[in-house]
């Protein structure tokens, strides 16, 4: 699956595109297939977020997204060296797939 | 130290509500982020992977109590109660939000700090030996140099929109504790034959995916010729320097490519037609902010004061824990009965460079009450009190110690370097951090940390080399495999008056695998060292083959 992600403009967070809006959680993230270009394109032009770009995901078995890529992945939950400062997450394996 | 007179803050203080008004604008929409980004940028504000950073100029490293205390008072009121200290001597804050990064900028200015130039193809915040002032070997105090560099470079017309970015150090002694010849311009001031103070001038080193030595372009520039040398080199770098490539953009590239012969020819020709048009300040100019330095009012030699054996005996002698880290992270200094110490931010297990706000405020209190509330930031990511009276340094060992901050390990292996890495960083391609920690505590573990001695090891998330692989006794570079980490080793690096490039190993590793390799090596040099060598001493007579072999078998 292809989904969207960039940093919000006020506070740099990383963000989710989850069908309406920017979600700080990577779980709300939609598959934006075939439009990926069309809502990169609109979202660049209304400026809610700072230089998004689409990637690859998958869903795994318990219906959690996982971004493909080892730095999205980072990108997800925080700096695994403070995991006291991450993204709050309902994923209890969260950690466990970033690496 | 220096302070800002009119012009100084009525710039920094201008530039402040310029940024404002452009960040104002950026949340309305009325700017794009292209247009944006080069305004930031000039402002030392990165977009990195989790949040916006700033980065603030700590120029040469130097700063008082009250200054730390603004940092500190940033980190809670901006960012998230903590700050990084970077490769070069600056500080890093890892979420800042836009709306109030105009308001950090403001605090800043208030003590006489700002983050102008820490970013974008301009000259960087000038670096200098971390012991400057202090240190027993230094020819002269470098930093009134490197504050006329500052005050030269500063918001520099011609200088504004460079090819790259470009970093000059300036050092006064033999020993080179600001890895002088990796910069783009490196100057060592020293005195000649007839007893003159001037400079000597190296050009065109630098780390990043092309790391190369900086050759020297000039024995002995006269002091009243400084800036007038260092333009003319500036010069010849902005009409030829390669604007076409970003990767082949430095000025080591030019030099490479020119030859340092050709690059000199030209540069001298640029020197003669400026000496003749006149750019260098009046001597006066330096002599104003030379009368920032004045030594601080040391007791005098002559007031009855215990010396070092004295102190050490009188606490629990050389093996005690004060005793290991007097020998480790104290430092000669020019007035008998004080020392520089060295505070250590990197406690086993900790992240390399970062500080609390609680720290900050404690480093800038034993400021005031022990080294005449002066600090410095060295490029391996610590602090140090430059002037501590040696009747003082077990009470201010006890207050660090308490703290966390005692930890007696510099230049030992538990004294990692590391850049931010995947964990923070946009351009990394691996995290630096984890790594960092996992080896300081293997070695704090296995006890081997104080039979290895000095063995400076240096870790780099990508190629870019802000940690400093190339340079490391050990180095380690991370890498993307294919979606994953990988881990190149080298060895043999040095930043220091013995400057080399270190060696890639061989194949890389992973996590585990690198950890498990530095381990390797340094059971190579145990088994091959002979008495007084380091690490890097072991490797530049054995060569890399004994390590090889270890590593990857026959």
């Amino acid at each position: 699956m292809k989904i969207l992600t960039g940093n919000d403009l006020g506070s740099g967070a990383v963000t989710w595109w989850d069908g309406k809006g920017w979600s700080l959680f990577v779980d709300d993230a939609v598959d934006a297939g075939d439009e990926a270009d069309e809502i990169l394109a609109r979202e660049v032009a209304t400026r809610r977020v700072n230089v998004p770009y689409a990637i690859d995901a998958s869903i795994d078995a318990g219906g959690h997204v996982r971004p493909a890529h080892i730095k999205d992945r980072v990108r997800a939950l925080g700096p695994t060296v403070r995991r006291d400062l991450a993204v709050p997450t309902a994923d209890k394996t969260g950690w466990d797939w970033v690496i | 130290m220096y302070q800002y007179d009119q012009y100084d803050q009525a710039m920094v203080d201008a530039r402040v509500e310029e940024f404002r008004d452009q960040a104002r604008r950026r949340m309305e929409g009325k700017l794009t982020e292209d247009q944006f980004k080069p305004l930031r940028l000039m402002n030392g504000l990165y977009l990195q992977l989790h949040a916006y950073m700033l980065r603030v100029a700590i120029p040469y490293g130097t700063l008082n109590g009250g200054q730390m205390e603004a940092l500190a008072d940033i980190a809670d009121k901006y960012d998230r109660g903590y700050g990084h200290f970077t490769t070069r001597q600056n500080i890093q804050y890892n979420w800042i939000k836009l709306d109030d990064a105009a308001d950090a900028l403001a605090d800043l200015a208030k003590v006489e700090m700002h983050a102008i130039q820490t970013s974008g193809n301009c000259i960087r915040n000038i670096s200098s030996d971390h012991f400057a002032g202090a240190a027993a070997d230094e020819v002269v105090d470098p930093r009134p140099y490197a504050e006329l560099l500052r005050q030269w470079s500063s918001f520099h017309p011609e200088f504004t929109y460079l090819p790259r970015k470009f970093k000059i150090a300036v050092i006064a002694s033999k020993k080179d504790r600001a890895a002088m010849r990796l910069h783009d311009i490196g100057i060592r001031i020293l005195k000649n034959d007839a007893g003159e103070i001037g400079a000597q001038f190296y050009a065109g080193g630098g780390m990043g995916r092309t790391p190369m030595i900086a050759p020297l372009i000039r024995d002995f520039v006269p002091l009243d010729q400084l800036i007038t040398y260092a333009e003319a080199c500036l010069r010849v770098y902005n009409r030829y320097g390669r604007r076409d490539n970003k990767y082949k953009a430095r000025i080591k590239i030019l030099i490479h490519e020119l030859g340092a012969a050709e690059y000199t020819r030209q540069v001298e020709e640029e020197f003669a037609h400026m000496l003749s048009v006149g750019v260098e300040p009046p001597r006066e100019e330096l002599a104003r902010i030379a009368a920032y330095f004045v030594p601080p009012p040391f007791v005098s030699s002559e007031v009855e004061t215990p010396d070092l054996s004295t102190t050490l005996e009188a606490n629990g002698g050389q093996n005690s824990p004060f005793g290991l880290w007097v020998r480790r992270n104290t430092h000669r200094h020019k007035h008998d009965g004080y020392v520089s110490a060295v505070i250590s931010l990197k406690p086993v297990g900790g992240i390399p460079g970062d500080a609390t706000s609680d720290q900050m405020r404690l480093v800038a209190k034993l400021a005031r009450d022990y080294s005449f509330d002066e600090l410095r930031v060295m490029h391996t990511q610590n602090l140090v009190l430059p002037h501590v009276r040696i009747a003082d340094l077990h009470t201010l060992w006890s207050e660090l110690d308490a703290a966390g901050l005692g930890a007696p390990n510099m230049d030992t292996i538990e004294d990692i370097i590391a850049c931010p890495g995947l964990d923070y960083c946009s351009l990394a391609n691996a995290r630096s951090i984890p790594l960092s920690q996992r080896i300081s505590e293997r070695f704090a573990a296995n006890g081997r940390t104080g039979e290895l001695g000095e063995l400076k090891l240096k870790i780099s998330g990508c190629i870019n080399a802000c940690g400093h692989h190339h340079a490391g006794h050990i180095g380690i570079l991370g890498v993307d495999k294919k979606g994953t980490e990988n881990f190149q080793l080298s060895l043999g690096g040095s930043e220091a008056e013995d400057v080399s490039l270190a060696k890639i190993t061989g194949p890389g590793f992973d996590e585990d695998g690198v950890i498990a390799a530095v381990e390797t090596v340094t059971d190579v040099y145990l088994g091959a060292r002979r008495d007084g060598e380091r690490f890097l001493d072991t490797y530049r007579r054995i060569g890399m083959e004994p390590f090889k072999e270890a590593l990857y078998g026959g």
